[in-house]
């Protein structure tokens, strides 16, 4: 009995994330002129699939108690990388993809050297190497274009047995490849750690180091994935400064519905996959309800708002006035 | 601090006066003027007095936006809202100026006004609310996006800037020199006074060092973080309104090219990410160091992919040399 109320207070956040999304997506399929058909939810995934990726490699790096705001550019650099290799016969594809998720390895590897080994913050660090990932994507497509091979990205985007949407078997799969052994392993403990109390994890003789250094890393990585995919549904590459914006953005405010403290040390990755969904959701609920589109940007802004409000009600429980100032 | 305290054999041989010289404001300097060499042997118009007055005038948009910027990067803070700040001030001026003869006059207070709010915002949620700066500054950047976009109908406005704010921006009372420069002249030396003699001032660094410190101290550390972030947004929406004027119309996307390059400004100039340290001098020099080096590679016609990595590298090259935080212990 105890132990199950123990893994229900770690995993409040997560299923607070997955009610207020189930929540979201039934008035959404209940309103929507289809309803629930395997079209609806095979386009609302491929939509969330996008974004869960980005939130995943940002909640990686929050849980270190650091940000990452290049995650963005890394999806926007490996996208317009992916238009011009994953291209050609099943070989060159396969290299194309491999090269791909490795530049995105490189980029979080370069933010973590920076951020943990050349001891700079972490926002000033990833908006400067964020720029950089920008700059290279920017010369990779001065102009939208290029290609993909079609047939992958119609098996990746399309639907397994006529039922299941494969970007959501695609999700899942790299749960179980990346985030579950990195939750398991001595380094995804120490970053947990790490982001809970640096000072702590370093007297408890903590890899503190090594292990923030993979987090850093494989939110590249998942970033990457992130960027091959956009690739596999838009069949474009596009070095468009908004959009990385608009998606580093956005998986803060997923990570943050999801229940991963901005403070580190708590939450988890599938938190922050309900959260993703969960924000997506929200925009595509104005279009069924037929508001204008225009009202959309303000919509995410004011939920966004609210989200990192809420953090304030820890407020309440504090007794001690100093330790309003951490 | 601790540098100087216990100077060690190499600088306590040098005169008094250049010890007094923090190196990072020292090495910004340094760079300018190797700029300067290095763009007058590309081209030997760089070193003219109207080029580098016309500099200095554009430089003086980025040294108003700086400022803010200064101020609460002091306090250990970030202000991530200041691309739709600029955009917002920008627009809310020249949407008053189409308003008849009062609104040509309210112009430039509405624009500036609508600033602070988002500040103000930005502060109540740092201060009060104790939200991370960099997360409560991206969301109001977000809701001002959202609100002008729906203002605008997702089109640049169509309203143009008043004469005021034309004639603030281009014109020159002071024959030769630039009003702009006039005004960030003011601004700054208002800015030094503040940071240097006032309790103000003097408060925010000692918040920046330690919040706690301050306030048992008896510092009211709550109302001086939300002043500061609300001056923030003023100044930033007051450079939005300069560059109205500069251009005569507001534009979408006109505050996303000052975000990276106010903050490296004035991490280039030896102000701590961290809080608690730095110079309005130094901020002085980072602007000027950030602007010639837009100008040498505009002039060098860099494409803005080149532009984009150069800022990036540079700005983590300095922050290596000399931004960086104490090693665990």
């Amino acid at each position: 009995m105890s132990e199950w109320r123990y893994w229900f207070a770690e995993q409040k956040g997560t299923l607070l994330a997955l009610g207020i999304f189930v929540a979201m997506f039934i008035i959404y399929t209940a309103n929507h002129p289809a309803g629930f058909t395997a079209n609806v939810v095979q386009t609302a995934s491929n939509k969330g699939v996008l974004l869960a990726f980005v939130a995943m490699a940002q909640t990686l790096v929050v849980i270190t108690a650091g940000i990452d705001l290049s995650v963005g550019m890394i999806f926007l650099l490996t996208n317009c990388l992916a238009s011009w290799i994953v291209v050609g016969s099943p070989l060159e594809t396969t290299l194309g993809v491999i090269a791909v998720l490795l530049v995105g390895v490189l980029c979080g590897a370069l933010n973590g050297a920076i951020v943990i080994y050349g001891r700079l913050q972490p926002i000033v660090a990833t908006i400067a190497t964020g720029s950089i990932y920008f700059g290279i994507a920017l010369l990779l497509r001065p102009y939208p274009g290029g290609s993909v091979n079609e047939e992958l990205a119609d098996a990746l985007t399309g639907r397994l047995f006529g039922v299941v949407p494969s970007s959501l078997v695609a999700l899942v799969a790299v749960v179980l490849i990346v985030w579950v052994p990195f939750r398991r392993s001595v380094f995804g403990r120490a970053a947990y750690a790490a982001g809970s109390s640096e000072v702590a994890a370093y007297m408890s003789g903590v890899p503190i180091k090594r292990g923030k250094f993979l987090a850093y890393t494989l939110a590249g990585l998942l970033a990457s994935i992130g960027g091959l995919f956009l690739t596999f549904f838009t069949y474009t590459g596009e070095a468009a400064f908004a959009s990385g914006n608009a998606y580093t953005l956005f998986s803060i405010a997923a990570v943050v519905l999801g229940g991963v403290s901005l403070f580190g040390g708590r939450g988890s990755a599938i938190g922050a996959i309900f959260g993703a969904f969960a924000f997506r959701t929200i925009g595509d609920l104005l279009f069924v309800f037929d508001f204008d589109p225009l009202w959309q940007p303000l919509f995410q802004g004011v939920v966004l708002l609210l989200a990192v409000s809420l953090g304030a009600f820890a407020l309440f429980r504090v007794k001690n006035r100093l330790e309003w100032f951490g | 601090m601790s540098d100087t305290t216990t100077a060690d054999g190499a600088s306590s041989r040098m005169p008094r006066f250049l010890r007094k010289v923090d190196p990072a404001v020292a090495t910004s300097f340094a760079c300018i003027v190797a700029l300067l060499v290095f763009g007058s042997l590309y081209s030997t118009s760089f070193l003219s007095p109207e080029y580098l007055l016309q500099q200095l005038k554009v430089a003086s948009f980025l040294g108003v936006i700086s400022t803010g910027m200064m101020l609460v990067i002091l306090l250990g803070q970030i202000d991530l809202s200041v691309p739709w700040t600029v955009a917002t001030g920008a627009m809310m001026a020249s949407a008053a100026a189409a308003f008849g003869p009062a609104g040509v006059v309210l112009a430039i207070p509405f624009g500036i006004l609508c600033g602070a709010a988002i500040g103000l915002v930005n502060g109540i949620g740092v201060a009060y609310l104790r939200i991370p700066s960099m997360i409560i500054t991206l969301a109001t950047n977000a809701v001002a996006q959202g609100l002008m976009v729906v203002y605008t109908g997702g089109f640049s406005p169509q309203d143009s800037a008043s004469e005021a704010m034309r004639w603030l921006a281009t014109g020159s009372l002071i024959p030769a020199v630039p009003n702009a420069v006039v005004v960030w002249a003011i601004i700054g030396a208002a800015t030094v006074f503040m940071l240097t003699r006032t309790t103000f001032g003097r408060s925010v660094y000692a918040i920046g060092n330690r919040e706690r410190a301050a306030y048992l101290s008896g510092v009211e550390t709550r109302r001086i973080v939300m002043i500061a972030f609300a001056a923030s947004g003023a100044l930033s929406a007051f450079g939005g309104v300069l560059l109205a004027g500069y251009a005569s119309k507001a534009a979408q996307s006109m505050g996303d090219a000052y975000l990276l390059p106010a903050i490296a400004a004035v991490v280039l100039g030896g102000t701590s990410i961290l809080g608690g340290r730095g110079s309005y001098l130094g901020t002085v020099a980072g602007v000027i160091l950030i602007t010639l080096l837009q100008s040498i590679l505009s002039v060098m016609q860099m494409p803005e992919a080149g532009r984009q990595i150069i800022y990036g590298v540079v700005i983590v090259a300095m922050l290596l040399l000399y931004g960086r935080a104490p090693a665990s212990r």
